[in-house]
């Protein structure tokens, strides 16, 4: 229990209840079932894309791209959807093969190059959303089949309110609480997942140790790749519109989440735990906002003051740790 | 021949334009202690790297194990003969706990893809306790001390069948107890029949250790001989290839007036009660093992570490050190300990390493860097000191570590200080470099400057000052005068109270 309070986790954890406290004591609306399902379910986009930059970031590299590759996936699948109708298995395969695909350009570029991956994904940032413009003319696409839409209504379970209106807990809910799972157990409980944080750590003693670097970075960067082809899936089930322009910029507030959450730029550290309530900082900010009135604009600048605060708070408690500690057994 | 662990015959290796090694011979036999040693680029790390497989020796080259030939000699294939090497910087992961940091070698070479957590603390319990260390199991290794590092290092070798451990300076950050503690793992793992093969500097150490001993010259052996067979003295001449005569050295003191006195300096946690004076054009040696609080005091002298008590007089008037800014108006200087991360910016030329201290003195009417001045004060120092560089546009990672020191040593007499605190001067660079700093130290206090040299090397200080402090534990515990004192006073003192 101590130990945990040490944690960087549990300061945002606070943040987390006090932020809740304020807003409900200003608008009750927002400690309800029915808010909290609908956060969950609009922000799973977000959380998906924050799983694969987690990835990313624990094996000491970044990824800039991912919109881009999420926006390419998304925009491939639509157009499969509205020209064939399309059937529930290729509606995810396609994005999931598109994701992996660019994901596996971006480490081969890192990896055969010795490009570092911020430039290297940036530039592709620019590639894999240029081609897409300039194929798609930026025209935004309408009129998904039906069943896609029944698809991103289903919930595991429906409760009314006292309006008689319907909520409950959104199947895309749960494909993200799946996929938080699965990330956890690779992470947690797998060779390869220790070998992402032991590459983070110190890249030159993983090489040493045995580990497979080549293959360790294609699968990070594939499974980034998978989670924006995903999540960009899932966008489009949300707004049930497909728009070239609609994920591009959000590469920043996913980051900024996955770094509140305790992930270091610098590799090696970071939890699916961390991630997750990071996540939910910047969901309750921005939904906060809007129940207290707040206007948008202002967004920006709170998400940014919120990073700056958080992350200095954890440097300097590790740094009056540091001051604790003896440097000479003075007699 | 069946005692042989390791046969190496006509190793050679050329690098573009430098041939690392030169038809070299080597063996070791099974369970022995074997040293090997050379200056800086006589090719021992190349040497180390081609037993580990990191790097494939030229053609001509034989290398057997075990009485087996091997050819595309590979990494894996050192690591499935039992080789294990222990590089200086140790290879571990910072960010993970100790017993994860011990069992994952062997979780790779086992091809598990899943992790037991439960095997993994037993795997990591079963290596400890073979060499009898207990060190908490879930602490980050970036939080535990540095010995206890490579403890979990040398537990991490030990988790697969070792027949042959490789340390790479392993003793470079120890301190004596701790040696003391590593010698004892190392003769232990000998009584399994492990052979240890050390790199080192420390020539004391060597002899210490070691069954036999081999030295390395400019890519080639010289020689492999039992350790009871040499003295420092004899080695020194064998990886130097002449012989170093070490004087003794007094510097005369300039002025009634103490340029420094400290009284009663005190930080928690640091050093306590450190009292001492320097005169100008003195040489005032303080040693003491690593983490007595020396290089603690130099940092409150130079103001990143200040004391929380006492009083500092600088030529007779009463000063306070709070930050490098105040330290460096006195004129105080300090060359750090450790040069490639604190003294120097790696990547960067000569010249632009050089004027970094004094680029305000170097600077035009339009308050730019006049490039005149840059490169007449840059040719002075390289001159001066005899730096040898192939150009002044080298990166200084180029040099040699004896080249690199004098940078460091040049950048801070450019600032022309009047108390220069070198701490451990002479680490990690090669016996000859050794004695030309030595000489340039000299120099600089016949031109008054008073220096205070830290270092834990008991003879470079006897040999080079007026007075020597003995620090231990944060405080003095003896003042020694030069003339009247011998080595081996002094380091009896140490070990005794260590």
């Amino acid at each position: 229990m101590k130990k945990f309070f040490s944690r960087h986790e549990a300061y945002v954890l606070m943040v987390i209840v006090i932020l809740s406290i304020i807003i409900t004591l200003i608008n009750p609306s927002f400690f309800t079932l029915e808010n909290l399902f609908d956060l969950f379910k609009s922000y799973s986009y977000l959380g998906i894309f924050a799983i694969g930059v987690l990835f990313v970031l624990i094996s000491g590299g970044i990824d800039i791209s991912f919109s881009a590759i999420a926006t390419v996936a998304m925009y491939a699948m639509a157009v499969y959807l509205i020209r064939f109708g399309g059937n529930i298995f290729l509606t995810f395969l396609i994005p999931a093969v598109i994701g992996i695909g660019l994901g596996m350009i971006n480490a081969s570029i890192i990896y055969f190059f010795n490009i570092p991956s911020i430039i290297t994904t940036i530039a592709t940032l620019n590639i894999y959303y240029g081609i897409l413009v300039v194929l798609s003319g930026g025209k935004w696409l309408y009129g998904l089949p039906d069943w896609f839409r029944q698809f991103a209504e289903l919930r595991a379970f429906t409760l009314t309110n006292a309006e008689g209106g319907q909520y409950g807990l959104s199947i895309i809910t749960v494909m993200w609480f799946v996929i938080l799972l699965i990330a956890w157990l690779i992470l947690h409980y797998t060779l390869l997942g220790r070998g992402i944080y032991a590459m983070g750590g110190s890249p030159p003693s993983a090489k040493r140790a045995g580990f497979n670097i080549l293959f360790q970075q294609m699968f990070v960067y594939a499974f980034m790749g998978l989670m924006a082809g995903i999540a960009g899936m899932v966008h489009a089930m949300l707004v049930q519109t497909v728009a070239p322009n609609a994920i591009v910029g959000k590469e920043l507030d996913v980051i900024a989440a996955v770094v509140l959450g305790g992930a270091s730029l610098t590799g090696g550290t970071g939890t699916i735990f961390g991630t997750i309530l990071g996540i939910a900082l910047i969901a309750i900010l921005s939904n906060g906002m809007t129940l207290m009135r707040i206007p948008s604009f202002w967004y920006n600048v709170i998400i940014g003051l919120v990073v700056i605060i958080s992350v200095s708070f954890s440097v300097y408690r590790r740094r009056q740790r540091e001051k604790q500690t003896i440097l000479v057994e003075v007699e | 021949m069946t005692d042989v662990f390791l046969s190496m015959k006509n190793i050679s290796k050329r690098y573009v334009g430098v041939q690392a090694l030169d038809g070299v011979d080597f063996e070791i036999r099974k369970g022995e202690i074997h040293c090997l040693v050379g200056e800086n680029g006589s090719g021992k790390s190349t040497l180390i790297k081609i037993i580990s497989g990191a790097v494939a020796p030229d053609d001509s080259s034989e290398i057997m194990i075990d009485g087996q030939p091997f050819q595309n000699y590979q990494a894996i294939d050192s690591i499935h003969k039992g080789i294990e090497v222990i590089y200086q910087d140790l290879s571990l992961f910072p960010n993970l706990p100790v017993a994860e940091n011990i069992a994952l070698s062997q979780l790779i070479s086992e091809g598990d893809r899943l992790i037991n957590w439960k095997d993994t603390q037993s795997i990591a319990e079963k290596a400890m306790a073979r060499i009898g260390v207990k060190i908490p199991l879930d602490a980050l290794v970036e939080e535990i001390a540095i010995a206890d590092q490579q403890l979990v290092a040398i537990c991490r070798a030990l988790t697969s069948d070792v027949k042959l451990l490789i340390m790479d300076e392993p003793t470079s950050s120890l301190t004596k107890k701790e040696v003391d503690a590593l010698f004892e793992v190392v003769k232990d793992m000998q009584s399994h029949g492990i052979a240890t093969l050390f790199v080192s500097h420390k020539l004391n150490e060597v002899l210490q250790i070691a069954e036999r001993v081999t030295v390395l010259r400019d890519g080639k052996i010289v020689g492999t001989f039992p350790s009871n067979e040499l003295d420092d003295e004899k080695m020194t001449m064998l990886m130097t290839g002449k012989k170093v005569e070490y004087t003794k050295y007094l510097a005369e003191i300039q002025g009634e007036r103490p340029l420094l006195e400290v009284k009663n300096l005190s930080k928690r946690g640091n050093f306590k009660d450190i009292s001492f004076r320097i005169y100008p054009g003195e040489i005032l040696g303080i040693t003491g093992l690593l983490g007595s609080g020396r290089t603690e005091l130099a940092l409150a002298l130079f103001g990143v570490n200040p004391a929380d008590s006492g009083e500092i007089l600088f030529d007779g008037g009463q000063v306070k050190i709070r930050f490098i800014q105040d330290a460096t108006r006195l004129g105080i200087s300090y060359v750090p300990e450790n040069r490639l991360v604190q003294g120097l910016i790696m990547p960067q030329p000569v010249h632009k390493n050089l004027i970094l201290t004094i680029l305000s003195k170097l600077l035009n009417r339009l308050g730019l860097i006049d490039s005149h001045k840059m490169q007449d004060s840059v040719q002075k120092w390289v001159n001066e000191l005899a730096i040898k560089v192939p150009s002044l546009d080298s990166p200084v990672q180029t040099l040699s570590g004896g080249n690199q020191q004098r940078v460091v040593l040049a950048k801070w007499i450019a600032t022309a200080p009047k108390i220069l605190i070198l701490d451990g001067p002479t680490i990690g660079i090669d016996v000859a470099a050794k004695s030309a700093i030595h000489e340039i130290i000299r120099n600089l206090a016949k031109e008054g400057i008073a220096i205070l040299l830290i270092s834990d090397e008991v003879p470079e200080v006897f040999q080079n000052c007026n007075r020597i402090l003995v620090m231990h534990k944060g405080r003095f515990i003896a003042e020694y005068d030069a003339a009247q004192t011998s080595i081996e006073e002094i380091q009896n003192l140490i070990n005794l109270s260590s």
